[in-house]
């Protein structure tokens, strides 16, 4: 369980987060959203206990953050921004010294490290320095530091963030594959992240909360949510087309991208736009029925608020 | 608990770059020119180390920040800091824990040096008794400049400007003893400021030491600075890691 409540971190005149409150239970996956400095990092940073919030209160499992820094800091598990590691130390070595921070011993230490070498498939690169690992490698080990001592809460700070997409896939697995029971707060700007992996998304702008909602709710958001895209491969008939579209029944706007022309209107359009293109014999090549584009509702939310 | 494991990691680190190998060879090389050059060691025809343990606090000046600039600075740089800040582990936990490994590793350097001893105890007869406490007033010393560095790192990003800063804080601490400064301050301030002056300095408290007299007074003198210097470490972290 986590608990926020009116977090506030001020440095001087500039409110980098402002009175944020939120509650996740077990098994949610909270993205965080926002732009560049919008107070993600600043707030990852205060839930971990490393800053000092300039008002409100933190509670992570049962613990007040600022009052039991140790004892919250046991159930979390947190990747900083940029996955920071000693560089002049082996993997193994670090997950090593982790594990001993940690309190795994002996045994459980040795199983543990197992554990998080496979998931993370970190075999190949276990005696080689830090330093000489790839961007790719040095995310993973810093994701194996994360989630060593199976923590109830864990926190990502921008996990994906120059990986191929690849190795974004296999930590959005990883992620998805973590059990049911623990709360994971994952900050990023790649909005098909959110999609992908969460059931909850927070946005941020300007230090506040200007959403809190289900991906499929943000999704709803957009101008494009149900809309009907129609690719044709001759656009002879363009203007004949788009005034047919114009008089169905439910249609607010046609835009036209490319050799794709976009439907707007009424989420229930694609039987009607397909039963006429049917009838009329448009030059259609496909026609499908858009999620909505999570940039656009992104813009809307965060565009014109102070950063 | 967790502080030995966050000093067998940073001892660790020290050996695994180049940086350990270079400051100990450093280390034994010009405490030898300083001995046998400048100390004039053979030329005394004693059996004694003073002309090794005179020169310590100068080749401490400019060694010590050497080490100590890299321990905060680093980690700030790299974000390690913040890794290390929320691994369940005390603030005072990490910042007594890679102060005792720096101060450990100085301390192997100092050990290093023991060919000298060798030495003299082949050419003469010495009282080891004496070298003994003066090894061990040494390696407090450095202990004190450890310290001050420690908190000269934490103030900044830069290892450089961690260096200049600890050079020149340590440089006022061995000279707040030198006849130079305390001149400066006779016969215009009371006699209790001048010697609490004089006190505070590193050679005042050394001098002593290095003739192998380490008194109980010495002994927590330089104990003190580590404990004030090391807080002070401490308050600075807190106060800039948000930067």
């Amino acid at each position: 369980m986590i608990e926020v409540s009116h977090l506030t971190k001020a440095y001087g005149a500039f409110t980098a987060v402002d009175d944020l409150s939120f509650k996740l239970a077990p098994g949610e996956i909270l993205g965080f959203l926002g732009p560049n400095g919008a107070g993600k990092s600043t707030t990852m940073k205060m839930l971990t206990g490393f800053l000092r919030p300039s008002s409100g209160q933190i509670r992570i499992c049962g613990h007040d953050v600022a009052e039991n820094s140790i004892a919250a800091q046991q159930c979390i598990g947190y990747l900083p921004e940029g996955a920071p590691a000693w560089e002049e130390m082996t993997p193994l070595a670090f997950l090593e010294f982790i594990a001993e921070v940690r309190g795994l011993q002996g045994e459980a230490g040795q199983q543990a490290i197992a554990a998080v070498v496979d998931t993370m498939s970190l075999t190949p690169v276990l005696q080689q320095k830090i330093e000489t690992l790839s961007k790719g490698f040095k995310r993973r080990v810093g994701l194996a530091q994360a989630i060593l001592h199976d923590p109830d809460v864990l926190i990502l700070d921008e996990p994906t963030d120059g990986l191929d997409p690849n190795q974004k896939h296999q930590v959005r697995e990883m992620i998805k594959g973590l059990s049911k029971d623990k709360i994971v707060i994952v900050s990023t700007h790649i909005l098909e992240e959110v999609a992908a992996v969460c059931n909850r998304a927070i946005v941020l702008a300007g230090g506040r909360i200007v959403s809190d909602t289900t991906p499929a709710e943000l999704f709803a958001q957009s101008e494009y949510h149900g809309a009907v895209s129609i690719t044709l491969n001759d656009f002879s008939r363009l203007g004949e087309i788009s005034d047919r579209l114009l008089d169905l029944e439910g249609v607010s706007d046609i835009r036209v991208e490319n050799n794709q022309l976009t439907v707007l209107g009424h989420e229930h359009l694609f039987r009607a736009v397909f039963s006429m293109a049917q009838t009329e014999d448009w030059p259609v090549n496909a026609v499908h029925v858009e999620q909505g584009r999570l940039d656009e509702v992104f813009r809307k939310l965060t565009e014109g608020v102070a950063a | 608990m967790n502080m030995t494991v966050i000093l067998k990691r940073e001892l660790r680190s020290y050996f695994s770059t180049p940086i350990a190998y270079v400051f100990i060879m450093i280390f034994l090389v010009l405490s030898s020119v300083f001995t046998f050059y400048l100390g004039n060691f053979f030329e005394r025809q004693q059996a004694d180390l003073i002309p090794f343990f005179s020169f310590h606090p100068w080749l401490y000046l400019f060694l010590v920040p050497a080490i100590s600039m890299r321990l905060w600075s680093e980690e700030r740089k790299t974000g390690t800091l913040e890794l290390l800040m929320t691994l369940q582990v005390s603030r005072r936990d990490i910042v007594i824990g890679k102060f005792l490994a720096a101060w450990l590793f100085a301390g192997l350097a100092l050990v290093l040096t023991f060919p000298l001893w060798v030495t003299v105890n082949y050419l003469g007869d010495p009282d080891n008794g004496v070298i003994f406490a003066s090894y061990l007033g040494s390696w407090l010393m450095a202990g004190g400049f450890l310290a001050i560095g420690s908190c000269m790192s934490a103030l900044t990003r830069s290892q450089v400007i961690a260096f200049v800063l600890c050079g020149f804080v340590s440089l006022l601490f061995v000279m707040a003893g030198f006849p130079l400064v305390l001149d400066a301050f006779k016969g215009w301030v009371p006699l209790l400021v001048l010697d609490a002056l004089a006190s505070l300095s590193f050679l005042t408290h050394f001098n002593a030491v290095s003739r192998g007299v380490l008194s109980l007074q010495d002994f927590f003198y330089f104990l003190s600075v580590i404990a004030v210097w090391l807080g002070a470490t401490s308050i600075v972290l807190d106060m800039k890691k948000g930067e």
